[in-house]
């Protein structure tokens, strides 16, 4: 049955990520990404990582796809549907270059399987993994503070004078 | 273990397929909520009719069956009698979807709110993330419905609505960090079973934030600026009746049912409490708090745009850092003992932070500012 659940994810998935490059209307193409962020949480959810798949929606879902949005409401003309691309070549060139990279990436690598049983609580290996005694916590310590220093300078780049 | 567990593994014992045992449970406990959930609505309705009525110092309706008791139902088959008009202009696919994504989400909160010892769909170990994460996703419903519309003011709604929901989630999320903190757990059963008292007590100040932010958060007046009519006509359903616009106004109710569970279950124990079944206690702390939710509604004026994005910014993220910073402070230094003085030392607090921003917190003047 996790089968039938993942071909369906999976499918659900493609098309709506064809459906992103191909719908005219730029709201219902990030509505299809919103669409593509979801199915990507439900195929979390099979694997067992409960966390990733709740953050994959809280940040996906709940954050990057409404800065999307507001994106596309200043854009002009954004009821005219997505405009024609003038670098129709150069894109060409450099998303054939991309997915070459992915699929010698994917093809190259021997996927293994876990012979564990999947944890059923995820958060504390996580944060052992990441804030205990061999973990990361200078790196995320310092990815926070990168980041609130961008939210300072975005402040500060549009902050009227 | 949980009741719908139990329910599986009878079911497994009793020799049913594999995907009956794993189907009948989730369709049986979605059904549940389904009825649970459009039951209380109903009462709500009535209840905040009525309640406003008194406040206002009128009775409310009043004439259909005892009380007005079936007054909500009246205005539920009038509402779905109504003919289902779609604009011209309107991008009908969306037009039509949007009311979905704003109810179905709502209703998948409730898979997490305990409602007695084991009563609760699934014991999620993250179930506060699930909580934010879910919630998060009605705001592009609510989008959808103001975009789809092809109306200036529901496009109005849709922007205050990313901007209202955005800021208010910040504050909402750190203070239930507070409760996570000293429950040490996210899941929704061990936060209430970690309350041997109410964590209203010892974090009054979290409690405000955590109120103040879930107002917003479910568009209810003082913070109702997505469907101001007085100023937007009446936001992001202005295109919609019938059984759509019915499905926003349940939805609308349904979330504050679901943030009042929430609130019940993170601070005022959930369903614990002597002599009463739980059940009993935790629809009573429910309705305290929903005629709280009332009470506020009939008292306090609607905020100004930007003074609702200061209040946001200015004045409960701050206080929520703080109030984050103390609560971690105490969970590392303090005993679990001492429980009385952690309850007074946060009163303290509380109120001492509280008057201090108060006189801080200025709007320049009455002079627009975002």
């Amino acid at each position: 049955m996790l089968e039938i659940v993942f071909y369906l994810f999976a499918a659900i998935a493609l098309v709506s990520a064809i459906a992103v490059i191909a719908v005219r209307d730029l709201f219902r193409a990030a509505l299809c990404l919103i669409l593509l962020f979801m199915t990507v949480a439900g195929i979390y959810l099979l694997l067992q990582a409960d966390f990733l798949a709740i953050v994959q929606i809280l940040i996906y879902v709940g954050a990057i796809s409404i800065l999307i949005i507001v994106a596309i409401m200043l854009t002009r003309d954004a009821r005219q549907g997505q405009p024609a691309g003038r670098l129709k070549y150069f894109a060409a060139i450099v998303s054939a270059l991309l997915l070459g990279t992915v699929l010698l990436g994917i093809l190259n690598t021997a996927f293994s399987m876990p012979d564990s049983a999947p944890w059923q609580e995820t958060i504390k290996p996580l944060g052992k993994a990441l804030f205990g005694d061999s973990g990361y916590l200078l790196t995320v310590e310092i990815a926070a503070v990168m980041l609130l220093s961008a939210i300072l300078g975005a402040i500060a780049v549009i902050r009227e004078k | 273990m949980t009741l719908l567990e139990q329910f599986q593994l009878l079911l497994k014992n009793a020799n049913w397929p594999d995907w009956a045992v794993y189907l009948t449970p989730a369709i049986a406990g979605i059904l549940l909520i389904l009825v649970f959930v459009l039951t209380i609505i109903i009462v709500f309705i009535w209840w905040e009719r009525r309640l406003l009525g008194r406040f206002q110092l009128r009775t409310g309706p009043n004439r259909c069956g005892p009380e007005g008791i079936f007054q909500p139902i009246a205005t539920a088959i009038k509402i779905l009698l109504k003919e289902d008009i779609v604009p011209d202009k309107a991008d009908k696919l969306l037009h039509f979807v949007a009311p979905i994504i704003v109810f179905v989400p709502i209703l998948m909160l409730f898979a997490v709110i305990p409602v007695g010892e084991g009563a609760i769909l699934v014991d999620l170990n993250i179930g506060i993330i699930y909580i934010i994460a879910i919630s998060s996703i009605s705001v592009i419903g609510i989008f959808m419905a103001s975009w789809a519309s092809n109306n200036k003011y529901s496009l109005i709604a849709g922007m205050r609505a990313i901007a209202q929901m955005v800021s208010y989630e910040l504050p909402v999320v750190l203070s239930i960090v507070g409760v996570a903190l000293v429950a040490g757990s996210f899941s929704m059963l061990k936060i209430v079973e970690a309350q041997g008292i109410p964590y209203i007590l010892q974090q009054p100040l979290g409690f405000i934030i955590f109120f103040l932010g879930a107002l917003a958060e479910m568009n209810r007046s003082p913070f109702d600026l997505l469907e101001a009519d007085s100023e937007i006509v009446a936001g992001y359903h202005i295109e919609y009746s019938g059984m759509k616009f019915a499905m926003f106004y349940l939805g609308e109710y349904g979330i504050v049912l679901a943030y009042a569970g929430i609130m019940a279950t993170l601070f005022l124990g959930g369903w614990q409490g002597p002599l009463l079944p739980p059940i009993v206690w935790f629809l009573i702390k429910v309705v305290i708090i929903f005629s709280f939710i009332i009470w506020m509604r009939a008292t306090l004026p609607r905020l100004r745009v930007d003074q609702l994005m200061s209040f946001a910014w200015k004045f409960l993220l701050p206080m929520a850092v703080i109030n984050l910073v103390i609560i971690a402070v105490e969970v590392l230094v303090l005993p679990l003992s001492m429980q009385w003085l952690i309850i007074i030392l946060n009163f303290g607090f509380a109120a001492a932070l509280i008057l201090l921003w108060s006189k801080l917190f200025t709007l320049g003047g009455g002079r627009v500012e975002v």
